[in-house]
């Protein structure tokens, strides 16, 4: 009975450093919700981008009603009836339902004028089969973020699609819109189409899907009816990889309290406490956009508290911008490299001065010696791999464009380094080097917070784990105590704490 | 001939002796070589030492001008006030010799003036999070309008005081054989070249034209940059409306109308990005003499003015396209 309508097989793709996609398989079939899952990186993103052609495959088939298909881009595969709903939608406030609807193939006469009502009524019947309480002739910015959706779901409809994506539908949905999209998504799958539901929310899971693929380092590891799993054996298959050796732990004596965090809130975190010691590792682990980034931007003053208390060695600080976290000894290394952490276009040294210019100069006047003698200490250091300390930064490959990151943070002299995803983008090789210098400067007594999405590197790494979800901290773990498991129940928002008090 | 043999063989050795790029990158020099070795062979007067001092005070202005704009726009900015605040402070300039109030305190009082009417476009831009363009267009309607009310529309004679002796000297001064305003605009370029090389504020303006958020994220203040560099372009633009009112004896109501748009194209000649962080001083010095050497070479070979326009056009064309094409 089960005959697939739309099939991935063995698609491989690398970029320059890291294999994306490695034999990663997706099956689709009519009348069923097939849950595609993954941990942050998987390549659940990277193989949609494959499907509807915005990524070209290095290797691998796929078949659409059991013909080869090669699909140029989105447009070419959402004519052939694949469309994806993605997380941020790709819709136009300003312009009405209708509009959005048929944007880019609107109804027209044979002067290219649109007809209007027409058009209205093409809208009114898929809004009508959707549930959808509005006029198509409304402005969509005043829907609700459901709403908006819906109107997504009603255009992949218009384009008589037989396979909808959907990328973390519910992620910014409240329960009663969950609910009546999990209705509309029961409707559709009654009406025979075939659907790929991707999101980080076990719960959910069990609640719509039928099937789940489970995808880790970008190979496909298993096929799953969802009758016949759990949830502890799905987290053991996302998991499911053992830590080798690339994680030095160095054992070292923790020192005097470094770092005091109370009752912490601002827009994205709620109620967060914790301490970090001298000479400690403290990982932060999660999903994206459980509030990590967010944390560490309030306690470097990038971002704006609305209450609680931290402390410096013991002494309350209070910063409202990055250089009051400067000032109080706090270095922030930013997960997004090329958006905020570093300056493409400057120089290797000019990027790594630029936080520490104030030491490096006699009043108004830059010590171009003094700072030379710096940089080109770090880079030895470091080992950065670049032709001179006056190479253009957007040269080097992404370890190196690192290394420079972390060297700028680290030539402030922080009391608290904060590491926001250090190792992203970063080739193997470039990461032990990057493990070794974390180890380092633990030994020499700095307190590093660490946050990652990658378990096994939090875990390899850290005396303590904290996991966040939604916002607050879900569980916190000695090094000894944790495992993948755990911090994957709790990163889910299963409090294991709760549970076992 | 010999002359441009010379050249040949002087850029066959930069190329042979320091490299490709550095050979790439000094296109706008080599620009402005070629065009004087050219129009030399066309014109027999326009290379001699009047006409090069002539051309250098006709450039003096616009590039007094463009050296202010290279700092807002390595920041990602732009300034399309620089002709009304040189109009506005040459005014005030003038009204104050006029009423024989001394040099020495009437043109500091003139400079103070443009830097703060700069740095409210500034703290617009920064604080009011308002574009430069949009912010700057704001003053610059505004600034035209307060210099007409100001002056009533007609012009501010100095007068024929002895101050207003000494306030020619600005303008018609020589020193050294060399025009005053020439000195001047040496002086700015030296002053910018150091600010941009050797200072911090300097370096946080290339990293905030290159990455605003990354500056923003590595401590730095960069609302205060902001406000620095529209206050230095302010008070260039005054220097600059020191210098016309002083070579003329009088103030203009519209004087400077246009000069932001020959600023801007001399940046880019330069080849400074519009999109900031990338750009040298010096390329300025160079596209502003481009265009002085183009207007002069213009009007000796006899082009009626009306040709000029589109003749300065082809060639910024020309040059911005060539740029694009190493990138």
């Amino acid at each position: 009975m089960k005959q697939p309508i739309l099939e991935l097989k063995g698609i491989h793709k690398a970029f320059p450093g890291v294999k994306a996609l490695d034999d990663a398989c997706l099956n689709v079939y009519p009348g069923k919700v097939m849950a595609l899952m993954g941990e942050n990186g998987a390549g659940k993103s990277t193989l949609m981008k494959v499907l509807t052609g915005i990524y070209s495959r290095d290797e691998g088939e796929i078949f659409y009603e059991n013909a080869p298909v090669n699909f140029t881009g989105p447009r070419h595969s959402q004519e052939a009836g694949i469309s994806i709903i993605h997380q941020e939608l790709n819709l136009l406030p300003d312009l009405t339902i209708a509009e959005n609807i048929f944007l880019g193939r609107e109804i027209t006469n044979v002067f290219g004028a649109i007809k209007w009502s027409v058009m209205f009524d093409e809208a009114q019947i898929l809004l009508d089969r959707l549930n959808v309480k509005h006029k198509p002739s409304q402005l969509l910015g005043e829907l609700s973020l459901g709403e908006q959706q819906m109107v997504e779901i009603a255009k992949a409809l218009s384009f008589k699609s037989q396979v909808i994506v959907m990328d973390e539908p519910t992620d910014a949905l409240t329960d009663t819109e969950t609910a009546s999209l999990f209705t509309v998504i029961n409707e559709l799958r009654d009406e025979g189409y075939g659907i790929v539901y991707i999101s980080h929310r076990l719960k959910e899971i069990f609640e719509i899907c039928d099937d789940i693929t489970v995808l880790r380092d970008g190979k496909f590891i298993a096929e799953r009816q969802v009758a016949e799993t759990d949830e502890d054996s799905l987290i053991e298959l996302m998991v499911g990889r053992r830590l080798d050796e690339q994680y030095p732990r160095v054992e070292s004596k923790h020192g005097t309290r470094c770092l005091e965090v109370k009752n912490l809130s601002a827009a994205d975190i709620d109620d967060i406490s914790f301490t970090l010691d001298h000479g400690e590792i403290l990982g932060i682990s999660g999903l994206m956009g459980a509030g990590r980034t967010e944390l560490m931007k309030v306690i470097y003053g990038a971002m704006p508290h609305h209450s609680g208390k931290m402390l410096v060695e013991g002494k309350a600080v209070n910063p409202r911008s990055p250089q009051e976290g400067l000032a109080n000894g706090i270095a922030y290394i930013s997960e997004d490299r090329k958006g905020d952490g570093l300056i493409l276009g400057l120089s290797v040294k000019e990027n790594m001065s630029l936080c520490s210019l104030q030491q490096l100069s006699k009043g108004m006047q830059l010590d171009h010696g003094a700072e030379s003698v710096a940089v080109e200490d770090f880079i030895r250091l470091f080992n950065i791999k670049t032709p001179s300390k006056n190479q253009i930064i957007g040269n080097l490959s992404g370890g190196n464009q690192q290394k420079v990151a972390i060297a700028k943070g680290l030539m402030t002299r922080p009391k608290v380094l904060i590491l926001d995803e250090p190792t992203r983008g970063v080739d193997v090789g470039a990461k032990k080097e990057i493990y070794q210098l974390i180890n380092q400067f633990k030994e020499e007594g700095m307190s590093i917070i660490l946050v990652s999405s990658e378990m096994p590197e939090v875990l390899g790494m850290s005396d303590r784990i904290l996991v966040m979800h939604q916002g607050r901290i879900s569980g916190e773990f000695t090094a000894i105590d944790a495992d993948q498991e755990k911090l994957m129940a709790c990163a889910f928002g299963n409090n294991i704490m709760e549970k076992t008090a | 001939m010999n002359n441009k043999v010379i050249v040949n063989q002087g850029a066959a050795k930069a190329g042979g002796l320091i490299n490709k790029e550095w050979f790439i990158e000094q296109k706008s020099l080599i620009a402005l070589i070629m065009l004087v070795v050219v129009v030399s062979f066309l014109n027999e007067y326009f290379f001699t030492v009047d006409n090069i001092l002539n051309i250098l005070r006709q450039t003096s202005v616009i590039a007094i001008l463009a050296a202010g704009m290279t700092l807002v726009i390595l920041t990602a900015g732009i300034d399309l006030s620089v002709g009304s605040i040189l109009a506005l402070c040459g005014a005030f300039a003038a009204s104050m010799i006029s009423m024989e109030i001394p040099v020495l305190i009437a043109v500091p009082v003139s400079l103070l003036g443009g830097a703060a009417l700069g740095s409210v476009a500034g703290v617009i831009i920064a604080k009011g999070k308002v574009q430069a363009f949009i912010a700057t267009l704001v003053t610059m309607t505004l600034l035209r309008g307060v210099t007409m009310v100001y002056t009533d529309g007609r012009p501010i004679s100095t007068g024929f005081t002895d101050v207003a002796d000494a306030f020619a000297w600005f303008g018609t001064g020589y020193v050294f054989g060399i025009p005053v305003p020439v000195w001047m605009m040496a002086g700015v370029f030296a002053g910018i070249w150091y600010l941009l090389n050797h200072t911090r504020f300097g370096r946080y303006i290339y990293a905030l034209g290159g990455n605003e958020s990354a500056t923003l994220l590595s401590g730095i203040n960069v609302d205060r940059i902001k406000i620095g560099v529209y206050s230095i372009c302010g008070l260039l633009s005054a220097l600059a409306g020191i210098i016309i009112t002083s070579r003329l004896s009088s103030a203009q109501p519209t004087a400077g109308m246009g000069y932001e748009l020959d600023a801007i194209a001399a940046v880019v000649l330069g080849g400074t990005s519009l999109a900031g962080g990338k750009g040298r001083i010096m390329g300025t010095l160079i596209g502003a003499l481009i265009i002085g050497v183009l207007n002069n070479a213009l009007n000796l070979l006899d082009v009626s003015s009306y040709y000029q326009m589109i003749v300065k056009a082809v060639v910024i064309l020309l040059a911005v396209l060539v740029d694009n094409k190493h990138r």
